[in-house]
């Protein structure tokens, strides 16, 4: 066949397909996170992995929605996620993108979102601000925030007789915001602020900055920093002798990928606040197992990852309901419908765009405790989903002033 | 007891003390520099790179061949030391009738793709590796708790940088050594291979730098840029010191350890440029460099 | 002092020509990529071509400094974003209009130049290399910590506003043009400097620094006016891509991105004219295709590195220069 015959053959056969399911709806996915740095084991390969067992188990192929999902690797740069995002949305015809973990790769990828008019499901990124100053209609913050995560472990601590704090508080934006907000909650709380020191970032030795804190005397050690910073103030603290004398260690972004990196040998004790743990129920063990088979490499699931395959799946349901793919429209649907998956339970998504549901308070176990690999928490508390976050009258989102 | 700025005395010494710690890095990083400088004429750039290789291979060998510490204080800074072998021959040494912007250049490059790699194969959360059993624990001072692995830090690595100052000043050896840094032609004339010492001083080097990162495994994160940052506070180091001295690096890496301990209490946020601070003032004042020759 | 005497033999006859105005060829040249850079977008997707055409005028920058000054700036990270912070940070809260967002930023580079250079000068070769590497690195450590540059999220939603409050920029298609104006004045101002009286005299200092001296000239001078330059220029490529992409970020400041501009104009050429405009357009290619591949690209360009070090000194244009037996 001759290329001009192909071309036609190939028109031919798309036209025909059109007519026969004219009521197909194409979705492009593009899942969009760190493949290489810090955060791939969190969201990474298993993200994508989400994605495509959320458009399987909804049945998308069915009910004639046709589901095409693409990945890149932002490499945690703000500079290569809006680069990336751009082209998803104006060359590729992507229609919603999800995941995205760093704050500052998310915020460029939220602002793009609100100027193309497409949906953004945010799973991996922390910063609170998606549903405040910088919130937009058509973005939903799905697993987390910072508030959520300082909220959680901020109050419990303190409500555990742990009333004096004293922050190692990474010295930049991001590190400031994490100590302010979870200063103002251990406050509330009732408990007291007696210090911080600001560490450089990226830091390499912490143990200086641990002895002032354990100068302190401060029954907590806030951690308000992030990644290999929390690690490094983790594993020195214990080398230290920090925790055994008395100190806790409060995590205030912390992962349970961090803790596999650390051993429980180094990390037992911690206290961290997560929306979801592969062990907490049978609906979560049975959707853990498939995904880990999938996976291949051992880990379980992350709560990153839980939330890309909750966030698809609502974002299916509603493209179903509306039969559109119409951003607004279908979003509108998404904080319509009260949303039900077996790893989040139920739960809704609010006008700001924040998806709520319980969030858990976890104590990493001892390795006597541990009964097997990734046996990593002992659950504390439930925090449940109407005080797990932020009220909406406290964000300053200018979608419900 | 008086305090100073708030600060007792013995929170102070046990400051000092730690930034001694990091002045040990420091010190080694940059005396496997000079000494790489001084006879090869290259700024060697993969030297973070080697740093965080010997950091690798200490928990390769206990991951996969179940060696432990002590066998990779001797097994990595051979092995990285070997590879650094491999690479002057293969490429360094074709590079030395060429401005020596090459060099740097070249193991620029060299560093991307080490780290480039591992970051592909392992990630860059960082691996885990505990402190030896036989080091665990530590020695309350008093003034503070000195974990026992810190104190094993510094006397490692003071003996390894006298140990090397002696080879290189008072031995026959170091004597062939600074010959051939002077002048490798006449020392060539006088029977010397040099082209070998060349190689082995690359090796050697290299290895202090895995020396530093075998150290560095059970208490740093251990990820494939923990050398790539460091590296660049290491030349800082060199342009304070100057490269004219082998004693000059060892003398500077420990002092700026010391300085940097001292920022981290007076004002933790200067902690991060007051080495490149200084830098900036030593080239006033001295551009040659504390302990440096005039080029 | 002499970078590459090869290249340096290269080089000589222009400057016999650029005396008296730009050669034929050259001008041929310059025509041709303005043609191809005004029917490029028609074909390609506008905002990967103006980050080429960003990435070329920084090269073009540093290769002034490199290729025509001799000296090798580890730390170039540091006037590419500076101006870029600055100018994002004119245009969103200042409000300023796109063209004056870019002086702004424009300035800041200059004014970071003349601090940082006025010291560097004072090392030379490799240790100017590493000195200007740590300065850099302090430019990066002021831009994590300082309140206006946002630490690690960068400013972002930086509005690209209206040219001389008229011309709506929002469009990615009429903003090509304005940065493919910027792009092509900025390389046509560095062409006559390298071609000036001035040029003539940096030339000199390279070959040999001594001799320049004994002929009465202040080296030092010469030196810090042609980082100066370079800075500037770094800084307007830095500035005009901050309103491209509306976002200033850590990733424009870290070494990393003085590494990549070193990359760009060994593998194009160094001291070629046309060099780091060919090597910008290959690496910004390659990071484009290879952004899904995570450390590849990293992986990729060391060994670039490796290869252009080894067995391809001239660079791409280089090599051509001495088929056809011009200076490009």
């Amino acid at each position: 066949m001759n290329k001009t015959g192909f071309v036609l053959a190939a028109l031919a056969a798309s036209l025909m397909s059109t007519a026969v399911y004219a009521d197909d709806i194409n979705i492009k996915i593009g899942v969009l996170n760190d493949r290489s740095g810090l955060y791939a084991d969190l969201s990474g390969e298993g993200s994508v992995i989400a994605a495509r067992m959320a458009v399987e188990d909804f049945g998308a192929a069915e009910k004639g929605i046709n589901v095409e999902i693409v990945s890149a690797d932002h490499q945690n740069r703000p500079d290569v996620a809006s680069t990336v995002a751009r082209q998803w949305y104006d060359e590729e015809d992507v229609d919603v993108i999800v995941d995205v973990p760093t704050s500052s790769a998310a915020l460029a990828v939220n602002e793009l979102s609100a100027e193309r008019g497409k949906v953004f499901l945010v799973s991996g990124a922390a910063t609170s601000d998606l549903t405040g100053p910088a919130c937009n209609a058509t973005t939903i913050h799905w697993t987390y925030d910072t508030w959520a995560l300082a909220n959680g472990t901020g109050s419990a601590m303190v409500e555990q007789g742990g009333d004096t704090w004293f922050f190692l508080t990474a010295d930049y934006a991001f590190g400031h915001a994490l100590e302010r907000d979870t200063s103002a909650v251990v406050e509330a709380a009732g408990g007291e602020v007696v210090g911080t020191v600001r560490h450089p970032f990226p830091g390499q030795d912490f143990s200086s900055f641990l002895l002032q804190a354990q100068a302190s005397g401060a029954s907590v050690i806030g951690l308000a920093n992030a990644g290999g910073d929390t690690t490094n103030s983790i594993m020195q603290a214990a080398e230290f002798g920090i925790t055994q004398a008395g100190q806790a260690l409060a995590g205030l972004l912390v992962f349970i990928t961090d803790v596999n990196a650390l051993g429980l040998e180094t990390a037992q004790g911690l206290v961290l606040t997560e929306s979801f743990y592969w062990d907490l129920n049978e609906g979560t063990r049975e959707w853990s197992e498939r995904f880990a088979e999938e996976l291949g490499t051992g880990n379980m699931p992350t709560m990153v990852q839980a939330g890309v395959y909750s966030s698809v799946l609502h974002y299916l349901k509603a493209v179903e309901e509306t039969g559109s793919k119409d951003a607004e429209e279908v979003v509108a649907a998404m904080k319509e419908m009260p949303t039900d998956d077996p790893l989040f339970g139920p739960g809704e998504v609010r006008q700001d765009g924040r998806k709520i549901h319980d969030l858990y308070l976890f104590r990493v176990k001892t390795p006597e405790e541990s009964e097997g690999p990734w046996d990593y928490y002992e659950t504390l508390s439930t925090i449940p989903a109407a005080q797990a976050f932020r009220p909406m009258e406290d964000g300053n989102c200018p979608l419900v002033q | 007891m008086f305090e100073l700025l708030g600060i007792t005395p013995q929170a102070l010494f046990g400051q000092l003390l730690l930034g001694l710690i990091n002045g040990s890095f420091y010190a080694m990083l940059s005396l496997g520099l000079a000494i790489i400088f001084g006879l090869l004429n290259i700024i060697n750039f993969t030297h973070g790179a080697q740093y965080m290789l010997g950091a690798f291979v200490t928990w390769a060998l206990l991951h996969y061949f179940g060696l432990s510490y002590w066998w990779a204080l001797p097994l990595a800074p051979l092995i990285v030391g070997a590879s650094g072998i491999v690479i002057e021959k293969l490429f360094i040494s074709r590079l030395y009738h060429l401005d020596h912007l090459y060099g740097l250049l070249l193991t620029f490059g060299l560093a991307l793709i080490i780290q480039g790699v591992l970051r592909n194969n392992f990630g860059i959360s960082g691996l885990p590796y505990s402190i030896p059993p036989q080091l665990s624990g530590g020695q309350n001072l008093g003034f503070m708790f000195l974990p026992n692995y810190r104190a094993w830090i510094i006397l490692v690595s003071v003996i390894v940088c006298f140990g090397t100052w002696f080879v290189i000043e008072k031995t026959r050896l170091g004597a062939y050594l600074r010959a051939a840094t002077e002048n490798p032609t006449l020392t060539g004339a006088f029977g010397l291979n040099v082209p070998l010492m060349i190689t082995l001083t690359y090796g050697f080097g290299v290895a202090l730098a895995a020396l530093a990162g075998v150290l560095a495994a059970p208490i740093y994160s251990l990820n494939p840029n923990m050398g790539a940052e460091l590296i660049i506070v290491v030349f800082a180091v060199v342009v304070i010191g100057g490269m004219g001295s082998i004693l000059g690096a060892i003398v500077t890496g420990f002092g700026l350890g010391l300085v940097e301990g001292l920022t981290r209490v007076f004002y933790p946020e200067g902690s991060a440029v007051v080495i490149f601070v200084i830098m900036a003032i030593v080239l006033l004042i001295k551009p040659a460099g504390l302990f440096g020759r005039t080029a | 002092m002499a970078v590459d005497v090869q290249t340096t033999s290269n080089v000589a006859p222009v400057a016999q020509r650029g005396a008296k105005g730009m050669s034929t060829l050259h001008m041929a040249i310059f025509a041709a990529l303005l043609v191809a850079g005004l029917i490029a977008p028609f074909f390609l997707y506008p905002v990967f071509l103006m980050k080429v055409l960003c990435f070329a005028l920084f090269a073009c920058a540093f290769n002034l400094l490199l290729g025509f000054g001799g000296l090798l700036s580890f730390g170039h990270a540091a006037y590419f974003g500076a101006a870029s912070y600055v100018a994002a940070h004119a245009a969103k809260v200042w409000g300023l209009t796109p063209e004056l967002a870019i002086l702004a930023g424009t300035g800041a580079a200059l004014i970071l130049g003349v601090l940082i250079g006025s010291l560097a000068i004072r090392r030379q070769g490799i240790y100017f290399a590493m000195v200007t590497l740590a300065f850099a690195q302090m430019v990066f450590f002021f831009s994590l910590q300082a309140p206006f540059t946002g630490g690690e999220d960068g400013i972002q939603a930086v509005p690209r506003g209206h040219l001389f409050g008229l011309l709506n920029l929002r469009p990615d298609f009429t903003l090509y043009f304005v940065v493919l104006a910027i792009t092509f004045g900025g390389i046509l101002f560095i062409y006559r400097i390298i071609h000036s009286p001035f040029g003539q005299v940096l030339k000199a200092i390279r070959e040999n620094e001594p001799r320049a001296i004994s002929l009465g000239y202040r080296t030092n001078r010469y030196k810090l006016a042609v980082f100066v330059l370079s800075a500037g220029f770094a800084g307007l490529a830095g500035a005009t891509k901050a309103l491209v992409f509306q976002l200033a970020s850590l990733t424009d400041v870290h070494w990393t991105m003085s590494g990549e501009v070193v990359l760009m104009t060994l593998i194009g050429g160094m001291g070629t004219v046309f060099g780091p405009i060919v090597g910008a357009t290959v690496i910004v290619t390659m990071q484009n295709y290879l952004a899904t591949w995570g450390a590849w690209v990293t992986i990729v360009q060391g060994t670039i590195f490796v290869i252009a070090v080894l067995l391809f000194r001239e660079g791409i244009v280089g090599v051509i220069s001495k088929w056809v037996k011009r200076p490009l």
